[in-house]
């Protein structure tokens, strides 16, 4: 049985809008953080699918590079969530208001 | 010739790198001044490697990645100078015995690589590539100031809201994917009127314009920058306000003339609100800001909004004004945040617009040139702040944007009545019982920074010609690759008189 394109598009659709809901709605930094992750795999999916249906390698090689720069945005963003918990000791983004919006 | 179209970035990648190894080798105590001096070298050599790229014949290296023609060696030289005039002010004005400033000169350096690929890449995964390494180095640059609480949630709301904006610009190029099968540019737009799924397309460009809309803070995408350039140390300041939203500025209008040129009429208008809100809302928000970072960063919001009204102009004089805007206001910014670095203090302990006040009596030379550079964010001639307005809105006027420029009229005086209000707190007497605080005497690098960016400045209001030129050619060279069409008519016309 072949799924067809339209049920990964969708899928990858609900994804991403979990993971922006989740960006806007949860409170804790980490937690934010990980909702960043599900949108960027979200993305994955799309040129995975996209890759298969166009029978095009170049989406599935920007997939590579996409971890590739997830993983370095990781490390970056994992020190300075580390500095700032240092510095005030919450990771709630509510009491990260020093300078007012 | 394929090492030559990346030799600016193969330069300061091989400097950044260097730093980096010799950095941990020194001792503790030693001074890092000298890493900031090599790091100004390695950026005279990038903007010199620039400068020779014009003569180099346009083309495409590295399997068509690439792309060395007038439009990329103009952003090229804009952001070297720019970052160039940024490390000047940045060797004097941190801390001296500051062990970590090597880490410091060398993210720099990696992070204007990100930027110079932004602007010369014509393959999407190349953009990502590049926005990302201009994108994470600036992260770690603004929270600099580790001690400091501010500067650490600058950071942190920065990378927070910057990766948000990453994954929404990813969405828009997988989706362009989608419809055509291809992530570069002009195979794009070949392959863009001939898709079946036009629907993929107008979703992908939504989704690039927010992404990008982010990095360039256009409003409603904006909310982070007040934040960000109030805790974030001003010698950062001064970098992150202009060379990267240069860049961003460069890839919008590489995707959108490049790639989406035969779906205009699905994105001009958002780009009409766009900037007419960002207009809008920087200034008046500009309006009620007491401190002078926050009202600045207002200011480059509203600055941001001048810039897309060029967008909406579809025409070769657009794209050169939107160019020609871009590099002076650079040109301004950086040395508005230069003078601000230096007077601020590292630690940012004269914040105020009213601690600003008297600052001609204690330091005339400094005043002056932030006087200067406020008159030309004004827009007032004999600066560049005036020809900038003055192009973007006869591009927009060309093609009957009256709306949005009458908006943009309106704006621009709103903006005069809050520089002016910095300037005359600068010429005034201080206030009745303030501790007066001393201004350290200015250092030579802080001097060269502030000389080179204001006669940056006065230059481009007085002899605009040839830096306009280079933008034109720059447009020329942008505007024939998305326009197979418009080429081919040419070509056809041509035919009969030879």
């Amino acid at each position: 049985m072949v799924v067809p394109i339209a049920y990964y598009l969708v899928l990858s659709a609900i994804l991403f809008s979990i993971g922006v809901a989740a960006f806007l709605i949860k409170r804790n930094i980490i937690t934010v953080f990980m909702s960043i992750e599900l949108m960027l795999n979200a993305v994955n999916l799309t040129f995975v699918a996209f890759a298969h249906q166009w029978h095009q390698v170049s989406g599935q090689i920007f997939v590579f590079f996409v971890m590739v720069v997830a993983a370095a945005e990781a490390a970056v963003g994992l020190a300075i969530i580390i500095a700032i918990f240092r510095a005030r000791n919450t990771l709630n983004v509510d009491q990260v208001n020093l300078m007012k919006l | 010739m394929h090492l030559a179209c990346i030799l600016p970035e193969v330069i300061l990648t091989l400097a950044g790198v260097l730093i980096m190894l010799v950095d941990p080798l020194l001792p503790r105590t030693a001074s890092r001044k000298p890493t900031g001096w090599f790091s100004v070298l390695a950026m005279v050599a990038a903007f010199a490697a620039s400068a020779w790229q014009l003569h180099l014949a346009p083309g495409t290296a590295y399997y068509g990645v690439v792309q060395t023609d007038a439009f990329s060696v103009f952003f090229h030289l804009l952001i070297c100078g720019t970052v160039l005039v940024a490390l000047l002010a940045a060797i004097d004005s941190v801390r001296p015995e500051a062990h970590d400033m090597g880490e410091f000169f060398a993210l720099i350096l990696l992070g204007t690589v990100g930027m110079l690929l932004m602007t010369s890449a014509v393959e999407l995964l190349l953009v990502f590539i590049g926005l990302e390494i201009s994108s994470i180095s600036t992260y770690i640059l603004a929270g600099f100031r580790r001690r400091s609480g501010k500067s650490i949630e600058a950071s942190i709301k920065y990378f927070l809201l910057g990766s948000f904006a990453t994954a929404f610009f990813l969405y828009g190029i997988a989706l362009t994917f989608g419809a055509t099968g291809t992530t570069r540019i002009a195979a794009i737009a070949a392959a863009l009127p001939h898709t079946t799924t036009p629907i993929l397309a107008w979703t992908a460009v939504g989704l690039i314009l927010i992404g990008l809309g982010f990095k360039v803070s256009a409003a409603p995408f904006h909310v982070w920058t007040p934040d960000v350039y109030e805790g974030a140390p001003s010698p950062v300041v001064a970098l992150m306000s202009t060379a990267p939203k240069a860049a961003a500025f460069a890839v919008l209008l590489r995707i959108f003339y490049g790639a989406y040129p035969s779906i205009q009429q699905h994105w001009w208008s958002l780009f009409w609100v766009l900037a007419a809100v960002s207009m809008t809302l920087g200034n008046l928000a500009a309006l009620r800001q007491q401190s002078v970072k926050r009202m600045l960063a207002y200011s480059s919001i509203a600055h941001a909004g001048y810039l897309l009204v060029a967008f909406t102009s579809f025409s070769l004089q657009g794209i050169a004004a939107a160019s020609f805007y871009a590099l002076c206001y650079v040109a301004m910014n950086v040395g508005i945040f230069a003078v601000i670095s230096h007077v601020g203090g590292y630690d940012d302990h004269l914040w105020s617009i009213t601690d600003y006040r008297g600052l001609a009596y204690r330091s005339p030379v400094l005043c002056g040139a932030m006087a200067f550079f406020l008159l030309s964010l004004i827009g007032i001639p004999f600066t560049g702040g005036f020809f900038a307005k003055f192009y973007v809105f006869s591009a927009a006027l060309q093609q009957g944007m009256f709306g949005l420029a009458i908006i943009g009229l309106i704006n621009s005086g709103i903006a005069a009545f809050y520089y002016l209000r910095l300037l005359t707190a600068l010429y005034s007497k201080p206030a009745q019982g303030s501790p007066v605080l001393a201004v350290p005497r200015m250092s030579i690098t802080l001097g060269l920074a502030i000389l080179l960016s204001a006669s940056a400045t006065l230059l481009l209001g007085v002899v605009p010609r040839s830096s306009l030129d280079l933008a034109q050619r720059g447009a020329g060279t942008l505007f024939q690759t998305g326009h197979p069409a418009q080429a081919a008519v040419q070509v056809v016309n041509d035919a009969p008189s030879q």
